[in-house]
């Protein structure tokens, strides 16, 4: 297990009461909550994994979603068992999505 | 001038004839008891005969390949197999044994890391990998059998074959033999008194032998679709949207693997939603996939022509005569040969995945350890120049890569995969593992599986790279990288240059082909699972025991 913390910046997006939770924790997947976070034009990430040595790379995934996004002014805490950054990267859009609503 | 030289026209004739007095001497007629086969190989085979075992990735001849294992190596070595794949351990034990020496073949798959092993060793040389129709081409010249060792379903008492639904790569490899002086020898599972059809006439076979257990069939082309991902959806999404509709791909092969079966199982869905129905997926070169029912069922698919069987399918194909090709008694009529040559010149695209990719687009499935071959990949995985009547995806593609002036059109080759596979291994990489594979193997090239400059997109989970419009290797090494992700090759990108091939549309992200993420989920799945297959079909699918799990 290694736990993770990241800041970053990102454009401010719509802000609702409401968290999102996507995904699940299993092999290969991960589990991501999508809440409103303290600063409107940042992005905060929580991690636990269970792979361990990975820094790098979740960095460079989340700093791509935040700068892809408009996941300023959220919290995101996410539980991983070793998924893959395609798999990373789709849960994290859906769960921004899920979280910011909208029309699908 | 000089008088003609003294020479005989008909030694391959008279040899057959030797070999055959030395079989009709040990009391051999056409029908072989099984007991006594191995006396039949050791007779009518010599020292340094081509040898073709029949296999390719379904069926296999597999009671012949033991039994000449199990021949003697002071009488027969030095043999040179020339067949489409090394998958059985009896045809590795060939090497090990002393028997053979020599290999031409097309694909290994399962027995990859055993041959890899070999290849160091220097026990078997390998004369080189090709695509199936070309060492099917090669055994019409330079590389024609002696020996064919061949699996039919049944033989009547004067020999004719009937092959079954899994006729496969037979008809190729008798024609070449049996019409050069060569023995053709096959195994049968069963003997009829009268044959539901014939497949191959009685004096182009020597022997038959009945053999102890129907020859091994692997379900090569089965996937459950339990196994599909989400992330597999959302590539899936992307290449239905952004490539099959926008060319018009109505003439296609999907490779094997989870990536094509989630496309085909989108189709009855999503693409069905875009409108698609009559538009995309008419006419297939392709096996009878399980994971093709649901497209099948929904009207998407007219016709579907096939390399071989799959095993469950038999009654499906039976019972879909209009988009199968069948024969009189109704079950199904598959030539690997043919079907090769419609995913070579009748087809408009191939999709398909490999193991490796370079930033010139070439990709191999050999990796570090393991030559598991191509099998048909290079053969429809490529641009054919003969080929000369157009249709609207073809010519898309040509004057997207040559202009609106464009002589000729372009197939559309497109390779399918995630950035990483299993254990975090990256696709993308700086150089493929087929040139240390080349120095180990002391091959004249290195195993490439698809060039570069016939691949004309690669779908990753993070867009489509269209490399028709890419000018320069530039532009398409950062088209690559790109679509390369969060691999060293990805991360290594010019962010500025790949913007700019976004911005002129030859990157497309899932948000440019406006796809919501949140619905790149498995409810997407015209089919869930094996026994939603099945339920699709009407119950006429069978799957293999071990896709059973209820």
């Amino acid at each position: 297990m290694e736990i993770l913390e990241f800041r970053f910046d990102s454009t401010p997006g719509a802000r609702p009461n409401h968290p999102a939770l996507c995904g699940v924790v299993g092999s290969g997947n991960l589990e991501i909550l999508v809440q409103s976070g303290e600063l409107p034009d940042c992005c905060q990430v929580h991690i636990k994994t269970s792979a361990r040595g990975f820094g790098t790379t979740w960095q460079a995934v989340l700093g791509d979603f935040a700068a892809s996004h408009a996941a300023g002014g959220t919290t995101i805490a996410i539980n991983d068992m070793g998924a893959t950054p395609a798999v990373v990267s789709l849960r994290l859009a859906q769960a921004l999505a899920e979280y910011q609503g909208g029309a699908q | 001038m000089n008088a003609p030289q003294h020479r005989q026209w008909d030694s391959l004739r008279q040899s057959r004839a030797r070999r055959l007095e030395r079989a009709a001497s040990l009391g051999f007629g056409k029908e072989i008891p099984v007991d006594r086969i191995i006396d039949l190989l050791e007779a009518v085979i010599q020292p340094g005969d081509r040898v073709c075992l029949e296999g390719n990735n379904q069926k296999q001849a597999d009671f012949l390949s033991e039994s000449l294992a199990d021949c003697d190596p002071a009488r027969l070595h030095d043999l040179s197999l020339v067949q489409s794949v090394l998958a059985l351990p009896s045809h590795v034990d060939l090497f090990e044994r002393g028997l053979a020496s020599r290999l031409d073949f097309s694909f290994s798959g399962p027995q990859g890391a055993r041959l890899a092993k070999l290849v160091q060793q220097q026990r078997i040389e390998i004369g080189a990998i090709h695509t199936y129709l070309e060492l099917f081409g090669r055994y019409f010249l330079d590389l024609t059998p002696n020996i064919a060792l061949i699996a039919a379903q049944a033989a009547d008492a004067d020999g004719n074959l009937y092959l079954g639904p899994n006729t496969e790569d037979t008809p190729a490899i008798i024609e070449a033999t049996a019409f050069k002086g060569g023995i053709v020898i096959a195994q049968v599972n069963e003997r009829l008194d009268k044959l539901p059809r014939v497949d191959v006439p009685a004096d182009w076979v020597d022997f038959t032998v009945l053999a102890p257990r129907p020859n091994y069939i692997e379900p090569l082309f089965t996937r459950d679709p339990a196994q599909i991902t989400e992330v597999q959806v959302l590539m899936a999404m992307m290449a239905i949207k952004g490539i099959y509709a926008e060319y018009g791909v109505t003439r296609l092969n999907h490779g094997i693997g989870f990536d094509t079966a989630a496309i085909e199982l989108l189709l009855p869905t999503y693409a069905a939603d875009l409108g698609l129905k009559g538009k995309i997926c008419t006419h297939w070169a392709l096996n009878p996939h399980p994971t093709l029912i649901p497209a099948i069922e929904s009207g998407f698919v007219q016709s579907v022509h096939s390399f071989g069987s799959e095993v469950g399918m038999e009654a499906y194909v039976a019972a879909r005569s209009d988009v199968f090709f069948t024969g009189a008694d109704g079950s199904m009529r598959s030539n690997r040969a043919f079907s090769q040559t419609a995913g070579l010149y009748a087809c408009d695209m191939f999709i398909g995945s490999t193991l490796q990719m370079d930033l010139a687009g070439n990709s191999s499935t050999a990796t570090l350890g393991r030559i598991t071959g191509f099998g048909g990949a290079p053969n429809m995985g490529s641009d054919p120049h003969g080929r000369r009547h157009a249709s609207p995806a073809w010519l898309k593609a040509g004057r997207e890569a040559a202009g609106p002036n464009a002589i000729r059109g372009r197939k559309l080759v497109v390779q399918m995969v995630e950035t990483f596979r299993e254990h975090m291994a990256p696709v993308f990489v700086e150089e493929l593992d087929a040139w240390k594979l080349q120095k180990t193997m002391g091959a004249e090239l290195p195993p490439i599986m698809i060039y570069g400059d016939d691949v004309s997109h690669i779908v990753t989970e993070e867009g489509i790279a269209n490399l028709l419009l890419c000018r320069t290797p530039e532009e398409r090494e950062q088209a690559i990288r790109g679509v390369a992700g969060f691999t060293p090759v990805g991360m290594a990108r010019d962010k500025h240059a790949v913007e700019n091939l976004r911005d002129r549309g030859i990157i497309r992200r899932a948000e440019d082909l406006g796809i919501d993420p949140r619905q790149a989920s498995r409810d997407l799945l015209a089919a869930r699972s094996v026994k939603d297959l099945v339920r699709w079909s009407g119950g006429l699918y069978a799957p293999p025991s071990r896709f059973r799990n209820w």
